[in-house]
């Protein structure tokens, strides 16, 4: 029952909106507020069930949608979704707050659009019917065209029709695959797959596995984006309003890699075996390729997209590196993204507001003017950065020890990241923050608001208590990847490669040297 | 329990006030939180110290899981041993000491209570690293103290210079860490564990590599760590631009404290390179090349701060050749003692730019020996500290280092002694251009106030008499003695070369002052190359900073990015349009229509699995 709550309030609140009087903009936001404070503390309540059985289902509801096909209302949550659902739940409210004098135009229908992407932002995590999921996938496109398309910068047209394309070719593919399994296995209910999967009730050719597999790669690939299908993502953000980009960046990407790991991995796990070291090499390309480009990036939303690839590609390998720590650490990366960059986004935008530029030429000294500000974009890039007792540095450590463990020169490669994650970060900070300030600059610039200040305090605390208190998130985590780690070891009829020992993965980097 | 944790929350509180209230306070209160917080903890070391004794053992706390997965398991951990205790005795009390001058130092400047704030959670981070009890603790405070680095470096932030300054510094850090961060990983996959305890019971029955080993590639990273943080070649081009921070900073963190880092995680880790003698080797030769490399540079510098800052990078190349060659304990020795005695020569410089109101270049100074006494009289006692000169701190903690050497391998002894001897040349040769000859500068000099005053008098005490505070000895639970003859012969050579060293500056800064230039003159090329550092930092440029920013723009962002993928996605785009009108309807650019097409798409689906199911 809270379980579907939490899912249709938002649905219900986007309908509600549609009835508002358009003129009546105080009532609409503080509607859209109230409805996305509630979801977020009922979603809150979630918590003790899925700790107590983070692999188990838990508010699990299963009914029949339409009967033939039978397309089935099937949700539930676990150990693997439970974060990801609050980080959606916790960003929608904030979202709200952050547009709340952002948004001029049209203001009801952006509301609205908030709500119905809430909706199926919550929707994509909870689904356990493979077609029920896809339909959340692309109800999350529909309101993110728009937020891009009617409130986005001055290119917003060619950037929501990039990333319309882009996403509907990958999810074209994944529906196909859908398709395919469903007349094959008679069902579009995922565990039912996975058990006949499972218990060979269902069993795939190995040319069978592998085009599904890529299939559904592809979808998620698109999303995450892993390099080289990551250019509709700078354009997105670059042209997305602050509260598109936010949720694009800490929620909208992750789909791509909850996807990996939830269906991926479980449902073909000799073929995303047999396919990890590509992927890997991928994952690792965009890592640094990611970094180098955000390095010379103009633009600031620009730069944090393609940071964003780079740090995607943490998660990437840490999935395709199948080992406890890297997928812990992949998973955890998806929250510590979600939580750091959307406040990167948040800040980037706050300064748009006050200078409407988003050029880093544009700015210099800001710190002296609004030195707050400066504070808490200092904390965050910090945090983005991997400094530990931050979120990010888990994470990164995490896959980057399990990446070590199977594989070092993964880590070697991938650890470059780090370092370059340093320089662009840094560079941008030095070009917007130091330096002497000019007059005009100082006309625009003030310190954050009260709202501005509420919509920022709650990432940061995040960022400290994930970065220090992992143990409030990590064992549901833990427990789930587990169970999926132990799911990619059935069934699969290929022998899993012994990692080749250390002093020969040693001798073997030194003569790469 | 002895509450450890106190020791490095006390500054986080004191920072924490500071950072929310500081610019309420009024400058009293601010300098009183910020010192206070440091004396509190300095007092609480001394009060956790007595209460464990002798510290035969190490004395562990453990506090809470920090990240835990699969069988990795790492706790925010703290410990004490010996090695901590000298450690945690100089951070807390050359902290204390320069938090007190700061309060003098920094009276009359802009963000008084930022610099505190800054101040004090560096000493957090600082204090955290010699706690720490495993490595990912310890690279908690690695990283912080960087962190603090970048922030007082760029600390006037007004100055592009000092922007730069600080993000260098971070960013050649990262690369060191990046070593750090590969060796933890190689240290997870071979112990499991990243407890110094675990790690090293471990290591003891180990046999030692004959060649390049896991062990041996773990000690290497860790050295490029060190090197990044202790600014040893290859990484050490950061920290004669640190030197844009206030002074008290350079004397703390760029001095006395956080570049000794590198030298105390390769002690903590010294069971380590004792089974990896090539990684020891690798430590003392970069030692050595730094030691010299760095000294040369000295000789020319005319900025009485980049002068003690190569001087710095020359002390720390000391420190690694007596970790190198294996006396571990004398590496730790020479760390106290340089805390104590560069501290002061950057105290006493930035005593000196007190007076001048800012002027840092030598030949704009001369003759203030009358003029600031008190401060001439201690600086007076650092410089011969550091030269060597017995009986005084440097002298013993050199020797031992020397000797060490020499039983390693004789060359290195001499090269040492002759890096001595420039050591002597240059300290002299600034103490010469500062206070002796006639003033050449066009302010009017002032001696600093009592506030900074005192340090200064307390440290020339420890930098006269430090030498017989016999850490070595303290330290044998740890680090047995190094053996080797103690040959007078040798201590002789040694304080000879730093005594002709004095004497050689004597010569040409206040006996023969036209000699300097005439020496310039017929040695021109050389002159120049060492007066511009070999030009390393214009190598890094054109070598490494510019190839991948010009590289990542036309290269990457422009060719890959724009020119190949997007191209690709965009032609895809085009040849779909011409397939047919149904498809250039689709892409009509309106928004409404896409919204359509994805409910009547869904539809169609639906529609045909019905039919497709229908028919089976």
């Amino acid at each position: 029952m809270l379980l579907n709550m939490i899912l249709f309030v938002p649905l219900a609140g986007f309908l509600l909106l549609l009835f508002f009087p358009r003129e009546q903009r105080g009532a609409i936001r503080t509607t859209a507020l109230l409805i996305s404070l509630l979801v977020f503390v009922a979603s809150l309540g979630l918590i003790p069930e899925v700790r107590n059985a983070p692999t188990a289902t838990s508010y699990e509801t299963n009914v029949s949608w339409i009967d033939y096909p039978p397309i089935r209302y099937h949700v539930g949550i676990d150990g693997l979704s439970l974060w990801l659902v609050i980080l959606s739940t916790l960003l929608t409210p904030i979202t709200v707050l952050v547009s709340w004098n952002y948004i001029e135009k049209r203001v009801k229908e952006f509301f609205a659009f908030l709500l119905l992407l809430e909706f199926g932002m919550i929707g994509v995590f909870l689904a356990m019917d493979l077609f029920l999921f896809y339909v959340f996938f692309e109800v999350t496109l529909v309101p993110m065209y728009f937020l891009i398309g009617i409130w986005g910068h001055d290119k917003r047209i060619y950037a929501a029709v990039k990333f319309f394309l882009y996403t509907l070719a990958g999810s074209v593919l994944m529906l196909a695959a859908i398709i395919y399994l469903y007349n094959r296995g008679g069902t579009f209910d995922y565990p039912i797959l996975l058990e006949m999967l499972r218990n060979g009730r269902l069993a795939l050719s190995s040319t069978e596995q592998f085009w599904l597999f890529m299939a559904f790669f592809f979808a998620f690939a698109v999303k995450v984006p892993l390099f080289p299908l990551h250019t509709w993502l700078p354009d997105a953000h670059g042209e997305a309003p602050t509260a598109g980009s936010i949720i694009l960046a800490s929620v909208l990407l992750k789909m791509g890699t909850y996807g990996l790991v939830r269906f991926c991995l479980p449902m073909f796990p000799g073929a995303a075996r047999d396919n990890a070291p590509w992927i890997v090499a991928l994952a690792i390309t965009g890592i640094i390729y990611g970094a180098l480009v955000a390095m010379i990036q103009p633009n600031m939303k620009r730069l944090v997209a393609y940071s964003s690839v780079s740090h995607l590609g943490f998660v990437v390998l840490g999935i395709f590196s199948f080992n406890q720590l890297a997928l812990d650490g992949a998973v955890y990366q998806m929250l510590n993204h979600g939580v750091s960059t959307g406040a990167l986004f948040m800040l980037v935008g706050y300064l748009y507001e006050r200078r409407h530029s988003l050029e880093i030429a544009d700015y210099g000294g800001v710190a002296t003017p609004a030195p707050f500000l400066a504070a808490m974009f200092m904390v965050t890039m910090l945090a983005s950065v991997g400094l530990p007792t931050l979120n990010n540095f888990v994470g990164e450590f995490l896959v980057l020890q399990g990446a070590a463990q199977v594989n070092f020169t993964w880590a070697v490669f991938a650890a470059v990241g780090v370092i370059l994650s340093a320089v662009y970060m840094l560079w941008m900070y030095q070009r917007t923050f130091f330096g002497e300030v000019s007059e005009e600059l100082r006309s625009h610039m003030h310190d954050l608001s009260p709202r501005e200040w509420a919509t920022i305090i709650p990432l940061v605390v995040l960022m400290i208590w994930m970065g220090t208190a992992t143990q409030t998130f990590l064992p549901v985590i833990s427990a789930s990847n587990e169970r999926t780690l132990e799911q990619t070891k059935t069934n699969v009829e290929f022998q899993v490669n012994a990692s080749p020992s250390l002093s020969s993965q040693v001798k073997e980097l030194l003569n790469v040297r | 329990m002895h509450h450890l944790w106190l020791i490095p929350t006390i500054p986080l509180a004191g920072s924490m006030i500071n950072l929310l209230l500081g610019r309420r306070l009024p400058k009293i209160a601010v300098s009183g939180v910020a010192i206070g917080s440091v004396l509190l903890s300095f007092l609480w070391v001394l009060n956790v110290l007595s209460g464990l004794g002798s510290l035969e053992e190490a004395h562990v706390e453990r506090y809470f899981t920090w990240i835990q997965s699969g069988a990795f398991n790492v706790g925010f951990d703290l410990m004490v041993d010996r090695l901590t205790a000298v450690m945690l005795l100089v951070v807390t009390g050359i902290g204390l000491l320069i938090h007190i001058y700061s309060s003098g130092y920094m009276a009359h400047e802009e963000g008084f209570s930022r610099f505190f704030a800054y101040l004090n959670l560096f000493m957090f981070f600082m204090l955290i690293l010699v706690l720490a009890a495993n490595y990912l603790v310890l690279f908690v405070g690695w990283e912080g103290v960087g962190l603090c680095s970048y922030l007082l470096i760029g600390f006037y932030y007004l100055k592009k210079s000092a922007g730069d300054a600080g993000k260098k510094a971070f960013i050649v850090n990262r690369v060191g860490d990046f070593g750090f961060s590969l060796a933890m990983f190689l240290i997870v996959v071979t112990f499991g564990t990243l407890d110094f305890g675990r790690v090293f019971a471990q290591a003891k029955d180990m046999p030692v590599e004959a060649g390049v080993g896991t062990l041996t590639l773990i000690c290497l990273l860790l050295l490029l760590g060190a090197t990044g943080k202790s600014a040893q070649v290859p990484l050490y081009v950061w920290l004669p631009d640190a030197m844009e921070g206030p002074t008290p900073v350079s004397a703390l963190i760029h001095a006395a404290t956080m570049v000794t880092a590198g030298v105390y995680m390769v002690a903590r880790s010294s069971t380590l390179y004792l089974k990896a003698p090539l990684a020891m080797d690798a430590v003392a030769i970069i030692g050595l090349v730094t030691a010299v490399l760095a000294a040369t540079i000295g000789l020319a510098q005319n900025d009485i701060k980049k002068v003690f800052a190569y001087s710095t990078v020359s002390q720390l190349g000391y420190m690694f050749l007596a970790l190198g060659v294996g006396a571990f304990s004398a590496g730790i020795f020479h760390v106290v003692t340089h805390a104590f005695f560069k501290a002061l020569l950057f105290l006493g410089a930035g005593s000196v730019i007190h007076a001048l109101e800012g002027e840092q270049d030598m030949r704009h100074m001369g003759g203030l020996r009358s003029k600031i006494p008190v401060t001439f009289a201690t600086i007076f006692c650092a410089a011969v500290a550091i030269a060597g000169v017995p009986p005084f701190s440097g002298f013993h903690s050199k020797d031992e280092i020397l000797l060490a050497a020499h039983h390693h391998a004789p060359w290195m002894y001499w090269v040492g002694v002759v890096t001595a001897g420039m050591t002597a040349f240059y300290v002299f040769r600034a103490i010469f251009m500062t206070f002796f000859g006639s003033y050449r500068g066009h302010h009017h000099p002032h001696e600093s106030p009592w506030v900074m005053l005192g340090p200064l008098c307390i440290l020339a005490l420890l930098s006269l008499g430090g030498g017989y505070i016999h850490i070595p000895h303290f330290l044998e639970p740890l680090f047995p003695l190094a053996e080797g003859a103690h040959e007078p012969a040798l201590v002789y050579i040694s304080v000879a070369a730093g005594l002709a060293g004095i004497g050689l500056a004597w010569l040409m800064y206040v006996a023969q002052p036209g000699l300097p230039d005439a020496i310039a003159g017929s040695f021109r090329g050389l002159y120049t190359l060492v007066y511009n550092k070999y030009f390393v930092d214009e190598i890094y440029d054109a070598a490494i900073v510019h190839p991948l920013r010009d590289g990542s723009r036309s290269v990457l962002w422009k060719g890959i990015d724009e020119g190949v993928i997007d191209n690709a996605v965009n032609g895809i785009g085009r040849s779909a349009r011409n397939v047919g009108s149904v498809l250039r309807v689709m892409q009509s650019g309106y928004i409404r229509s896409y919204a359509t097409w994805v409910v009547l798409g869904s539809v169609i689906v639906v529609a045909a699995i019905s039919f497709l199911g229908g028919s089976r």
